[in-house]
Parts: structure tokens; sequence; C-alpha cells
């Protein structure tokens, strides 16, 4: 047997030792699993400096104009805000529960819920939905059809609502692309694409899902509480 | 992978928490406390978000190396507002010609 052969069938030999899901510039795959954390984490993280930039900049305007701030807390409805919260918490349960399943190996209540959650994900944005209509018929939109009750505080009130559709609506974006990856895992798990040996997707998914609940979690009380007396 | 398995009880014993928080920040926002409001606020907002992070995301009992990227990450978004906020906060404001 040539040299170049036997080496050939020395790397076959070793493919076949690895687990199927352990690529081959990983050592094992906890090394593997470990190196998805650390980059998943590193993603989060942007995506903290890139929400906190914006509640620096709404903690700035808020300082300054506190009496225009405070004056708006009429128009923001606890109880769909309230709602939406539980909802949110809700969902980020059914997705820890899911990313359980996976650990386990259980296929069905992996998709069930991750259904769960996508259902509880799209009755949130839809609540935002009449949220946003409501503020579109009280022309609370910024713009050129802007209008509010108190005119001498009709322009720094349009910052705060500047500020509130940048936070809920870049929420509600991460909370689509959220419902487009659940769909996706539900898909990949019913093609047993998961085992309890590699279920990384649905664990780095989760991760996301839990961030967007934390952001939701700070934009709560800020836009809808402070202020409220 | 390597990861514990957490029992379903914990996973809603956490939730159970998060919800009875939510009920108090609601409840305590009714409350006239002057600045404290803010404050009692955002406490029970960074709770609410240190018990997802720590339970739901697995943070705890996750390894030192990941402890110490979110860790740093966190320090990191304070530097952010606590800087841009000291320098709003600390400097005189020109009255402006326009509104913005």
């Amino acid at each position: 047997m040539k040299e170049a052969d036997r080496l050939s069938e020395s790397e076959a030999v070793l493919e076949h030792e690895h687990p199927k899901e352990l690529k081959h510039h990983f050592d094992t795959v906890e090394q593997q699993a470990e190196c998805s954390l650390l980059g998943m984490w590193a993603f989060l993280l942007t995506e903290v400096m890139f929400f906190a930039g914006m509640f620096g900049a709404y903690t700035v305007y808020r300082n300054l104009y506190p009496e225009a701030f405070a004056s708006t807390s009429r128009f923001m409805s606890i109880a769909l805000g309230g709602t939406n919260t539980a909802v949110l918490i809700f969902s980020s349960l059914t997705m820890a529960l899911a990313v359980r399943s996976a650990q386990l190996g259980k296929k069905k209540s992996l998709i069930l819920f991750l259904l769960f959650t996508l259902i509880l994900g799209c009755v949130f944005l839809t609540i935002k939905y009449f949220e946003y209509h409501e503020k579109w018929v009280d022309h609370h939109i910024p713009g050129p059809s802007f209008h509010y009750d108190i005119p001498q505080y009709a322009h720094t009130v349009q910052i705060l609502f500047f500020l509130y559709f940048a936070m809920t609506g870049m929420h509600a974006l991460h909370m689509i692309v959220g419902a487009g990856l659940l769909i996706t895992l539900m898909i990949m798990a019913a093609r047993n694409k998961f085992s309890a040996a590699w279920y990384t997707p649905v664990e780095m998914i989760g991760l996301y899902w839990h961030f967007v609940d934390i952001v939701w979690i700070f934009l709560f009380p800020l836009l809808y509480l402070i202020g409220r007396r | 992978m390597t990861t514990h398995v957490v029992p379903v009880r914990n996973y809603v014993m956490v939730f159970l928490a998060l919800m009875v928080l939510t009920g108090t920040t609601i409840a305590v926002s009714t409350i006239e406390l002057g600045p404290w409001n803010f404050v009692v606020a955002l406490t029970i907002a960074v709770i609410k978000a240190l018990l997802v992070i720590m339970f739901f995301m697995h943070v705890k009992g996750a390894k030192p190396l990941t402890k110490l990227f979110v860790g740093a990450g966190f320090f990191w978004m304070a530097i952010l507002i606590v800087f841009v906020l000291s320098d709003y906060f600390s400097r005189g404001w020109q009255p402006l010609v326009k509104w913005l």
C-alpha cells in the first residue's frame, strides 16, 4: 500500500470516531459548545450596547424635559404594557423549558414548547400593534401630522414619542426575527436535526429570546411606569 | 453537551418571582415617592434582568470564562451609560435657539 493511501485510510477512520456533530476544527464536543456559547454572548453584548445607546438617549432627554415627558404617561396603557410584560416573561419560561426538552432529547415537547413560545411572541406583537394603532389615531407619531394637547410641550413630547417608537420598534423587530428563528428551530427539530448530544441552535436562540425579554423588562418601567402619577 | 439539566420546578419558581416583581413595580408606580420612584422601578428591573440572566440564560453554573465574558460586557455597558450621563449632567447647558 502506498503512503498516501494509508494516510487517507487513517483519516477516514478518524472521521468515523468523531461524533457526527463535531466540526473538524474543534478537539471535543465540549470545546465546540463553549465556543458557540461565547460567540453568542459576544453577539448579545453588542446588542446590549446597541440598546444601551438608546436607553442613554432616553435618560438624557427625560432629564432635560421631565414635565413634558411625565405628561405623556396618561397615553401609555399600563394594562396593555403590563399584559405584554407578563406575556413576554411567560414566553421566556416556555423557551427555557424548550431548551430543557432539547437537553433531554425530547423531540415532541421541544416542538410544543417552541410553538408555545412562538404563539406568545405573536400575542405580544398583536398587543403592540393595537398600541401603535392608538398612537396613530391620536396623531402621536412624530412627523408633520403630530399633534399634542399641551402646545408648549408639543416639540419635546415629539422627542419622547420618537424614542418610544425607536426603542419599542427595534424591540418588536427583534421579536419578529426571533419568531422566524423559532419557526426555523421547529422545522429543524421536526427533521430530527437535534439530539440530547447536540442542540446548540436551540440553546443559542434561547439566549437570544431571553435577551429580548430583558430589553422589555427595562422598557416597561421606563416608558410606562415612571412619571405615572 | 455537558450542560446540567435544571428541574422544571426551578424555572417555574423564577417565572413566579418575575411575575411578582412585575406586579410590585406596577403597584409601587402608583405611590408618590418623588425621585425614589425611578430608583425603585430601576432596581426591580435590574433584579428581574439578573434572574433571567442567571437562571434562564444559565450564567449561574456556567464556566468561569463565560461569566467573565458576560460580566465584562455589562461592565462595558456601564461605562457607556455612566460616562455619557456624567457628561450631560455635569456640564452647563447653553439655551437652545431652536428646539432639539
